[in-house]
């Protein structure tokens, strides 16, 4: 007998072992629903209670790692932001995400995804040696930082890859997810990598195949836009091709702090000896004076 | 060869043609709106008129310049939605030349038979 606020829902699961050589098909399993229940908790009471053959991928079920990406009814969703009574729905179909192979069941290969977030070298670029031998911590303004920081909440999840018409049939397309990450480097005012990325991006399989869909950034379950992101990368590229861009020298690093001495606190105790040693050799001595 | 030239060079041929559309409404349809800004053309679709402006060497250009921006734009396109499924180098190079020499065909027809008509 089913508690008051529980309800029963079919779940539709898209079962296939990519090993066994089997067709497709589709399993639906009865599942008792609970207000606040995710269809990560659906997943999970199918393969604890009614069958665990079933595969699904996920880890810290609350939409920060970007393992459970799957269509939901119809939709490219994180399986652990999903309430199941928020669907209207009697039956969930779920569905590996599209535009990937997949392994089984709704675990897709994200092989793709991370291929092309690797190629566009996600990762500060410097000319100098500041990142490999670090001296101090770079300069960066609230709006430097705000200039990429919403490009930055990407959780790899590869929805946005999913939802793209271009990548269903451009497979060498970089894709959103690469295309955002990019911008997000570029935009950073610690960087200098734009001539290091320009030959991936501005290429036929490049920025350049986005139509700006949008479908993208309907996806993202973080909010990431990275249709914006791709269309102000558009824009970098061309400045860049017409030499219109701003050339700007990446942030410095932060100024030795020295701080003066306030005249109403008293003067610290006159070092040991040995103390005196040892800041002369940091070259505290010479800061201070 | 950056694929943002020939992007950057597609949209300026947009521009150009937006320009030249808005300038072909205004002159040819929305003659009575440009009246009431004080401009008359007078009869600009009266036979004598059209058969003026068909022997107007700047009229001649002007379709010239149309139909070179109009098939560097449509081709373009055109080859960014076959290299959308062209995974292969060596069909995207084919692909191009093809299109290339399509329109350099098209516009070399295209203009001789703008200028025999004009001069013909
Ligand atoms: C005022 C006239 C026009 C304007 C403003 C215009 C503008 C544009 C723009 C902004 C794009 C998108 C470029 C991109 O996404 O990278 C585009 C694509 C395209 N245009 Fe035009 N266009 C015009 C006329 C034409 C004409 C006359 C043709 C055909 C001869 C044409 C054929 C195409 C094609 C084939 C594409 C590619 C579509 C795709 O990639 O999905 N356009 N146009
Ligand atoms: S941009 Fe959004 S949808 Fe795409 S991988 Fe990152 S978090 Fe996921
Ligand atoms: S389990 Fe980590 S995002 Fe869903």
């Amino acid at each position: 007998m089913l508690a008051e606020d529980q309800k029963k829902v079919v779940f539709r699961i898209f079962r296939f072992n990519s090993g066994d050589g089997g067709a497709p098909r589709f399993q639906e399993y009865t599942v008792p629903v609970q207000k606040g229940m995710t269809v990560l908790d659906g997943l999970v009471y199918i393969k604890e209670n009614l069958d665990g053959t079933i595969a699904y991928r996920s880890s810290c079920r609350m939409g920060i790692c970007g393992s459970c990406g799957m269509i939901i009814n119809g939709f490219p969703q994180l399986a652990c932001q999903t309430q199941i009574l928020h669907l209207e729905s009697q039956v969930v179909e779920v569905r590996p995400l599209s535009n990937y192979p997949v392994i089984k069941d709704v675990v897709p290969d994200l092989s793709s995804l991370m291929r092309n977030h690797t190629a566009v070298r996600p990762y500060i670029i410097r000319l100098d040696d500041e990142k490999e031998r670090p001296t101090r911590e770079y300069l960066q303004s609230p709006q430097e930082l705000e200039a990429y920081l919403q490009f930055a909440y990407c959780i790899k999840c590869g929805l946005c890859l999913a939802a793209c018409p271009t990548v269903a049939t451009d497979a060498s397309f970089l894709g959103p997810q690469a295309l955002a990450a990019a911008y997000r480097y570029i935009a950073d005012s610690r960087d200098s990598g734009m001539e290091a990325r320009a030959p991936i991006l501005d290429t036929p399989h490049g920025v350049w195949r986005c139509h700006f869909a949008g479908a993208c950034t309907e996806a993202c379950p973080k909010g990431v836009d990275p249709a914006l992101a791709i269309q102000l990368l558009k824009r970098a590229l061309v400045l860049r091709t017409l030499r219109l861009a701003r050339v700007q020298a990446p942030a410095p690093v932060a100024p030795p702090l020295a701080p003066a001495p306030r005249p109403d606190i008293p003067k610290a105790p006159e070092p040991t000896v040995a103390l005196v040693r040892e800041q002369k050799s940091e070259g505290v001595e010479e800061r201070r004076s | 060869m950056r694929e943002s030239i020939w992007w950057t060079v597609s949209i300026a041929c947009a521009v150009v043609m937006v320009l030249l559309l808005s300038l072909h409404m205004g002159i040819m349809h929305l003659a009575g709106l440009l009246n009431v800004l004080g401009l008359n053309l007078g009869d600009v679709r009266a036979f004598s008129a059209v058969v003026a402006r068909g022997k107007n060497p700047v009229q001649m250009v002007v379709y010239v310049i149309f139909l070179a921006v109009a098939l560097y734009h449509g081709l373009y396109g055109l080859r960014g939605i076959l290299l959308e499924v062209t995974q292969n180098r060596r069909w995207e190079v084919t692909i191009t030349g093809l299109l290339f020499l399509a329109g350099i065909a098209a516009f070399v027809y295209g203009t001789y038979v703008t200028v025999k008509t004009f001069t013909g």
